[in-house]
């Protein structure tokens, strides 16, 4: 397998990741009255997976040549 | 205090700065120094995604119910993330058919149909209206708001004003203006606009600092930090519930779904972003930083939503304050003037990045592809007669952004007051994404037909229209409310917010699905059931197979067209000097030089002419100009789907063909060389088996007749018996040397010889060898001359082979020294880490041609067919191996008439040395 094809490949993937940790059922998980560190569990959860997302994202595409 | 003056003053300072940006651009670009053919501008550029919505709206939204506002980021975040495929995928297309809007694309995806830019060009119109209106919305609201300053009053309670006074109309006017200065100064063949962007990349910038700003002061002036925030919610029971926001509205995990799917689709299929996103990129490669800094300019830009939300929900307690104004309100009522100012331009830079690039994306489809088809067809005008319609194009796009602009105003005079920005931003999403199935279709799916893609969009559009749009009409009283509340004639059935008795979901849920039902049916649907054209086959495959396929459609062109004609056409879009330059160009990538060369009137530039005329106009009007120009037979489908099936076929055949050839190649220099080791080892062989064999009977030859003799005459004379026999018995000596050597040659040559490695003493040896040989030198009256160093290292060897080596040179020495006053000079001394040995003899000396053969098997100096072979031949040949197995060197040095001078060297016993010995 060449190199265009992995990063295509796990970019679909990391995409599909987020589709998960975005929606149901996944996310309701998250949506009880509890503080993560005095931010309310649902938005630190939602952020903290964006950004994660984002570097992950960055790093696949970054990485490995052109 | 706040003059209205300084924020009016402001306002203008920042419009004029950034016309200043875009003119420095365009200078820039025109001395062919770019600056926006960089990652960055082209990241920062996408985010005219977010606009007044952003901005404001996000709040408004947040202060509601949460979480709302954050689908609409989070989608495009996973949607970036497929770029890599699609939008690589659209950007070569794009650029390979000068593909100038969405419209465009589509028209040229399905046959170059003007029909169907036609079509998209509406419902791209009529769907962006709401989100114009709501940038107008959001920007003299707060006008208005800031003008009461220090008051806080909301612009709906000042009472609708007479429209001449209406600070939107205002708005709409001047950016009519701004954007004409912007975007349609001049016609760009390529459809570039190279300031535009740079002005938009620095609005990007600037509202970022300014939510940021805004978001910073909230968070850690007023109140003490998010943790400080978020503790005041939980105190307060009217907030409470929004910590776990999801719970509340019924089906909120499906609208949060449908909004995630909903943003996905609209930052591709929003026009401006298709503009930024495709149109206006420079390199390919730039998608690699935008797939991650875009989403990271969204995720900043997010962050300090839900503190304002809280912060004004907190702050403005009873409720009298709108939520979309929270962000310059709350900086208003801490009486921070300068910050609210600030949030003004921000607010104002949102609104006017979305509102440029959007209208200069439809302008530039409403020219091409519904005036132009439209004017072209109409004889009565005679246009294509004209000489030259540049201008035309020019006024034809001013006269679009004036009239989407005051249509936008329109819109918000209509339906605007009645809902939040965010309810009128999706509107507008839920109509791009009809674009949907025509475009992914389009670009994967070859069987997507002309039909097939009418059929979906208008019966997509239709929907939306029912649901969406008459609704909010009907909302503002526009349209009667029992259509809405009860269904057209009291069908319940059919109520636009619960078609078919679909209750419970939220408008844009239902529309949705409804929709996507409708348009993804019909498309697929008519698709199946119909055939394509001609064309439609071309441009699918075209599109489809772009990353496979070189050229594009120049060879489905037959048909007979002169250069001064289509150069007419050229240059009646694109301007006299533009389509010089352009032919110009062509000829030269072709090694010729026009107009002094002549050039071919070929599919190639036919095509070629095409491409560029759609720069300028757009495919399907394109194709009727050059249709216009040029005879043309047309292909028939079945021609058209053997050339490409052909095409496809030879493609994939030749990749195919190519890995065989590839492997072929391999295994076959593979087996040549093996077969070259194997026929060297056959010759090898056979000289060896001839060369030995003719050695072997030469001494067999003289036995049998020396022994036949002997046989025949019995009374032959002592003399003569004893020298027979003598001869006999050297002969048969020297068979039994010579059959000894070639075992050992044998041996030596396979590696299976045994050598008895130690270290040893040269001089020791030498002086041996010297005093075993004596009496073969008295015997020849030979005189041996030594000269040893008192001390000489030791060497690693194998004594018995040394002394062979040694024995073998001398014995040398000793046949080819003068018959008289025979004389051998034996020398030994050191070297650089080697001990040397030199045997010279006062013979006849080697012509300097037979000093390497001699060295080699059975060669001897001198002709062996005339003159009798003095030995074996093999002596040397085995000296020398023995030598190099010892790490040293063998050779000779000699000049005829002077003697020759046998010379070896072993490396001396050190480390190394013994490693590479053992």
């Amino acid at each position: 397998m060449n190199k265009p094809e992995t990063k295509s490949q796990r970019l679909v993937a990391l995409c599909l990741l987020g589709a998960l940790l975005f929606n149901y059922p996944i996310l309701a998980l998250f949506n009880r009255p509890t503080f993560f560190l005095g931010i309310p569990l649902v938005y630190a959860y939602i952020f903290a997976v964006w950004a994660l997302l984002i570097a992950l994202v960055g790093l696949v595409v970054e990485r490995g040549g052109r | 205090m706040l003059q209205g003056w300084v924020v009016v003053l402001t306002s203008f300072a920042y419009l004029g700065l950034l016309f200043a940006i875009a003119y420095y651009a365009d200078q820039r670009a025109d001395r062919g120094r770019s600056v926006i053919a960089s990652p960055y501008i082209y990241s920062l550029s996408l985010a005219v995604y977010a606009t007044a919505w952003t901005f404001y709206g996000s709040v408004g939204r947040a202060a509601s119910d949460g979480v709302g506002f954050l689908p609409i980021y989070i989608g495009p975040t996973l949607m970036i993330a497929l770029w890599w495929i699609v939008m690589r995928k659209i950007l070569r297309i794009s650029k390979a058919n000068r593909i100038t809007s969405l419209a465009d694309f589509i028209a040229s995806r399905y046959g170059k149909s003007a029909l169907l830019g036609g079509v998209v060009t509406l419902i791209a119109v009529i769907g962006i209206l709401p989100y114009i209106s709501l940038q107008l919305k959001a920007v003299s609201n707060s006008f208005t708001i800031i003008m009461q300053y220090p008051a806080i009053v909301m612009p709906a309670t000042v009472g609708a004003l007479p429209v001449l006074q209406d600070t939107a109309l205002w708005m709409a006017l001047i950016l009519a203006l701004f954007t004409i200065l912007f975007g349609t100064r001049h016609l760009d063949v390529a459809e570039h606009h190279e300031g535009m962007v740079a002005a938009i990349a620095f609005e990007s910038l600037v509202k970022l600092l300014a939510f940021l700003a805004v978001g910073i002061f909230v968070t850690f002036g007023i109140y003490g930090g998010f943790g400080d925030v978020f503790a005041r919610v939980r105190a307060d029971p009217g907030l409470a519930p929004m910590l776990t926001p999801l719970d509340g509205v019924a089906g909120s995990y499906a609208s949060w779904a449908w909004l995630t799917i909903l943003s996905m689709l609209a930052i591709m299929f929003l026009p401006r972003q298709f503009q930024v996103a495709v149109i206006e990129n420079k390199d390919e490669t730039h998608l690699k930083k935008a797939i991650w800094l875009f989403p990271l300019y969204m995720l900043a830009i997010n962050v300090f939503v839900l503190p304002i939300a809280f912060g004004g929900r907190m702050h403005f307690a009873g409720g009298n304050v709108d939520a979309d104004t929270f962000v310059l309100t709350l900086p208003m009522a801490e009486k921070q003037e300068w910050l609210a100012l600030l949030v003004f331009i921000g607010g104002l830079s949102a609104a006017t990045g979305m509102v440029i690039v959007e209208t200069i994306a439809l302008s530039t489809m409403v020219c091409n592809d519904l005036v132009m088809p439209v004017l072209l067809r109409l004889k009565r005008l005679r246009l294509a007669e004209r000489p030259d319609l540049t201008g035309l194009l020019l006024a034809i796009r001013r006269g679009a952004i004036v009239a989407i602009l005051l249509l936008g105003y329109l819109y918000f005079r209509l339906a605007g007051e009645a809902y939040a920005l965010v309810s009128i931003g999706l509107i507008s999403f839920a109509a791009v994404a009809q674009f949907a199935p025509a475009v992914f279709g389009g670009i994967f799916w070859k069987n997507g037909t002309r039909r097939g893609a009418l059929a979906g969009l208008t019966a997509g559009f239709a929907v939306w229209l029912y649901t969406l749009l008459l609704p909010a009409l009907a909302r503002s009283d526009w349209l009667p409310r029992g259509f809405v509340e009860h269904g057209p004639f009291g069908i319940e059935l059919l109520q636009p917010l619960a078609l078919f008795g679909l209750a419970g979901l939220d408008q844009i849920t239902h529309s949705m699905i409804w929709s996507m039902i409708a348009n993804i049916g019909a498309y697929v649907l008519v698709s199946l059931l119909g055939a394509p054209s001609a064309e439609e086959h071309r441009q699918a495959s075209v599109f489809v197979d772009v990353f496979h396929r070189e050229g594009g459609g120049a060879r489905f062109w037959r048909g007979i067209a002169s250069v001064p004609d289509l150069h007419n056409v050229l240059a009646r879009f694109i301007g006299a000097a533009a389509a010089d330059d352009a032919v110009s160009e062509y000829a030269r990538a072709r090694g010729r030089h026009w107009p002094d060369d002549k050039i071919e009137a070929d599919a190639d530039f036919v095509h070629f002419v095409e491409v560029q005329l759609a720069g300028a106009i757009g495919g399907a009007s394109a194709r009727v100009m050059v249709a216009s120009a040029v005879k043309e037979e047309a292909l028939t489908l079945d021609e058209v789907r053997e050339i490409l099936d052909e095409a496809s076929e030879v493609v994939i055949y030749s990749h195919k063909l190519e890995q065989k050839s590839h492997e072929l190649e391999k295994a076959t220099t593979e087996l040549r060389a093996a077969n070259e080791r194997l026929q060297e080892v056959d010759r090898l062989k056979d000289d060896f088996m001839s060369t030995v064999t003719h050695e072997l009977r030469t001494p067999l030859t003289s036995i049998r007749a020396f022994s036949a003799i002997l046989l025949d005459d019995p009374n032959i004379d002592s003399a003569q018996l004893t020298r027979f026999v003598s001869i006999i018995a050297k002969e048969a000596e020297r068979l039994t040397r010579l059959i000894n050597q070639v075992l050992d040659l044998a041996k030596i040559e396979s590696g299976s010889a045994e050598w008895c490695v130690t270290r040893v003493d040269v001089k020791e040896i030498v002086s041996d060898t010297l005093s075993r040989m004596s009496s073969v030198f008295k015997e020849k009256g030979i005189e041996v001359e030594t000269q040893f160093p008192d001390r000489l290292p030791r060497v690693n060897a194998d004594l018995d082979r040394l002394v062979q080596v040694l024995m073998n040179l001398l014995s040398n020495a000793v046949k080819f020294c003068q018959a008289r006053n025979g004389r051998i000079a034996l020398e030994l001394s050191e070297g650089a880490g080697v001990v040397r040995v030199d045997i010279r003899d006062n013979g006849p000396g080697i012509n300097p041609e037979d000093q390497t053969v001699i060295f080699q098997k059975f060669r001897q100096a001198g002709d062996t067919m005339t003159s009798k072979p003095q030995g074996t031949g093999l002596g040397l040949h085995i000296s020398r191996q023995i030598v190099e197995h010892f790490g040293g060197k063998l050779w000779v040095e000699s000049r005829r008439g002077e003697g020759a001078c046998f010379s070896f060297t072993l490396p001396i016993d050190v480390a190394s040395a013994e490693a590479q010995i053992a």
